[in-house]
């Protein structure tokens, strides 16, 4: 079952963060400061290279073999205590976690951030079904506070000045009204947090990596909200995308270096848990895998590297389309490089503009620590909406229009000929009307008097000139 | 060596001195260049937006056009990586005609620097000077190391560059970042393109430097846009025309091209 999305239009939703100049370079410096960290730390490992074909190596390994690994690792969590569901979407999901609630007769759960309950909509279906939800990572109880959605995958927050997190938490955790300081807020957040912590009766965290040699899953955080979310509760449900998994535990030194030197540029996360089934005989680990689309990826020669994703949210930092135009101008769960090319997969409509909200650099596709190769499906992309028809009708034509043109030479020649005279002798109001979009920003280059083909006939060559010329 | 000249569509109708440019200096290193007269392009614009349809019979033009030189050179890193990179699609994977042209296409400084072995242009060019690098030549070329990998690579642009007498090449913050070109995307996604484009030509400003040199006309046409619409003190030049021995244009010379 899938629900028709609204369709996103990158460019218009873009606009105001744009525009807004001061607060889109305040942006776009917060992540470049996280991306030249990244760049120190993967400068001071020698094997960093080989570290990206090694993770890239093992990813792509894993997915080809998806159905056994899968197998494998749901009968070492079962043999470690854990209960395995299996979800096939986020519907399914909602369902199993709310089934699991309502079991236990639990109203509240305290959650770690998960991307993957993002992507499945659960806070809003567990909070319709009289769950109280807490987020627990600062920046995700930020933006849940705040009524918003997390405008970057590992800085939920970061589209948020500290003045308005302290607007925020005045209104509801009572700081000092203009209280700034990021000391004061934060200790403000941890003590409210901490009440809520001891009221939990669930804990639900996402899982970083799953192995399937142990069964065991590994979560990956840096405020130990993780643990003590699911230290305190009796329950812990682990909210995990089949692609999360890696063969075997060794491997995991290769993916822990990688992660945290490109999400945030630290040499590790202050916590990596390892979770091998419940924590003693009273307690309950449940795991619930879920495909939500995850197959139908896998079964694209195209696209199926993205499935290597570890979500550090490097391609994000670096992407100079996401950090002027901000993280909700995607209107994605998962936004930027990865998250373009990711909402087609789910609804090509909806998301037909985010491949287009790409200038085709490249530097996601080299910073990503599994070597997706990110701008390369973004342009597999555009092609794919072609052929179903999602590219805009004037577009299309323009370019039917123009690659009829580039074979016809001649008429090439006269069109060119035409525009430089144009340019030339036409008004300014005329050349640089509000019809022409390159213009409404940018001067048209000064028209030269031939052109090269023109030139070189004269100069070089004894064959006929340009005509007009 | 029989060698083609490639020249970009746009800078064939609007930038011609960078392709007589291009012609002088591959003329000067004692090689016979043809310039095949019917080109018009190479397919990138119907590519890049996704009508691979539209791109395909361009691109079989373009073989058609091209095969049977040694070499083909273009100073463009972009229009070579859709040659390089991009053009198998349209070709089968035992097309020798094609993957012979695709192996002897090379942009212009990796041309001279790879296939002759060049490292010093005789010229003068006594100005501070900041390079773009144009993001298909930097990572799809890979013409020099970029910022995000762990590779250490020679740039090519940067030797010639420094070769010249009186060169001071400074340094920008972004040493890679992209102007916000992007073909199509600058008019698609114009406010985002020009922001980028923006804080490009500021970086470049606030180095100190007297002109923006880059291997892509394109990157500096959408520059050159932005710094005359807002009167920013910067000049752009097309590494060709700096190699070549061009000088720096003045506003007189700027103007007098019309």
């Amino acid at each position: 079952m899938s629900i028709a999305l609204p369709i996103v239009d990158h460019p218009q939703a873009a606009k105001d963060f744009v525009n807004n100049v001061p607060r889109s370079h305040w942006h776009d410096d917060s992540l470049w400061f996280v991306r030249t960290k990244r760049d120190r730390q993967a400068q001071s490992l020698p094997e960093w290279e080989y570290l990206r074909e090694t993770a890239s190596a093992i990813k792509r390994h894993t997915i080809a073999n998806l159905p056994d690994y899968l197998q494998e690792f749901e009968a070492n969590a079962i043999r470690m205590g854990a209960v395995v569901h299996w979800a096939a979407d986020a519907a399914e999901h909602n369902e199993i976690v709310l089934g699991l609630l309502r079991k236990n007769k639990t109203h509240r759960i305290i959650k770690s951030k998960s991307m993957l309950t993002e992507e499945c909509g659960l806070n809003e279906f567990l909070i319709d079904n009289g769950i109280d939800v807490v987020d627990t990572d600062l920046g995700e109880r930020i933006v849940q506070l705040r009524g918003e959605t997390p405008s970057h995958i590992v800085l939920p927050a970061i589209h948020i000045k500290k003045e308005e997190v302290g607007e925020t938490f005045h209104q509801h955790l009572g700081t000092r009204k203009g209280e700034a300081d990021p000391q004061v807020l934060t200790e403000a957040a941890r003590g409210h947090l901490r009440g809520k912590f001891l009221e939990g009766e669930v804990g639900i965290t996402g899982v970083n990596f799953g192995i399937a040699e142990t069964g065991g899953i590994v979560v990956c955080t840096n405020e130990g909200n993780a643990d003590l979310g699911v230290s305190l509760p009796r329950i812990h449900i682990a909210c995990m995308g089949i692609e999360k998994l890696v063969p075997r535990f060794e491997n995991l030194a290769v993916f822990t270096r990688l992660l945290a030197r490109s999400a945030t540029g630290q040499p590790i996360t202050s916590y990596t848990s390892h979770f091998h089934g419940p924590r003693d005989e009273n307690s309950e680990l449940h795991i619930v895998l879920v495909d939500n689309g995850r197959s139908r990826i896998r079964d694209s020669d195209t696209f199926r590297d993205a499935l290597n994703c570890i979500r550090c949210g490097a391609c994000m930092n670096t992407c100079p389309v996401y950090r002027r135009s901000g993280g909700h101008s995607y209107q994605a769960t998962v936004p930027g490089p990865i998250g373009s090319v990711l909402g087609p997969t789910k609804d090509m409509k909806a998301h037909k503009s985010l491949p287009y909200a790409c200038s085709l650099c490249g530097s996601c596709t080299d910073v990503c620590p599994v070597k997706i190769p990110l701008h390369h499906q973004l342009l597999a992309w555009r092609s794919e909406l072609v052929g179903k028809r999602l590219l805009a009708w004037n577009k299309r034509v323009g370019m039917k229009a123009a690659s009829w043109l580039f074979r016809h030479p001649r008429l090439f020649f006269t069109a060119g000929y035409t525009a430089r005279v144009a340019l030339k002798y036409l008004p300014k109001s005329l050349t640089h009307n509000r019809l022409n979009e390159w213009a409404i920003d940018r001067d048209l280059p000064d028209p030269p008097k031939q052109s090269f083909r023109a030139w070189y006939a004269q100069n070089r060559n004894v064959a006929k000139p340009e005509q007009p010329e | 060596m029989n060698v083609a000249l490639f020249v970009p569509c746009y800078i064939d109708q609007f930038f011609p001195d960078v392709a007589i440019s291009t012609l002088e200096l591959l003329e000067s290193q004692g090689l016979s260049v043809a310039f095949p007269e019917m080109q018009t392009c190479c397919g990138q614009p119907m590519a890049n937006t996704g009508c691979t349809a539209d791109a395909a019979p361009v691109a079989r033009q373009f073989v058609e056009m091209f095969s049977g030189y040694d070499a083909v050179v273009c100073p463009s890193g972009s229009c070579t990586s859709m040659i390089r990179n991009h053009y198998s699609e349209y070709f089968a994977d035992d097309d020798q005609r094609f993957i012979k042209l695709r192996d002897s296409t090379f942009e212009l400084c990796e041309f001279l620097v790879d296939r002759l072995g060049v490292r010093t242009i005789k010229g003068r060019f006594p100005h501070r000077v900041s390079v773009h690098s144009s993001c298909h030549g930097l990572r799809e070329l890979r013409l020099g190391a970029c910022s995000e990998q762990m590779v250490p690579r020679e740039n090519k642009l940067r030797i010639l560059l420094e070769s010249l007498e009186g060169v001071e090449v400074v340094p920008i913050s972004r040493q890679d970042e992209c102007c916000g070109f992007g073909g199509t995307f600058a008019v698609t996604e114009r406010e985002t393109s020009v922001a980028m484009g923006v804080d490009r030509v500021q970086d470049h400003v606030q180095s100190g430097s007297e002109v923006l040199v880059a291997g892509d006309m394109s990157c500096l046409m959408h520059m050159q846009g932005l710094i005359r619409r807002r009167e920013m003190p910067m000049q752009v030049m097309h590494i060709a025309e700096v190699l070549a021995g061009r000088p720096l244009p003045t506003k007189q010379t700027a103007s007098a091209a019309r």
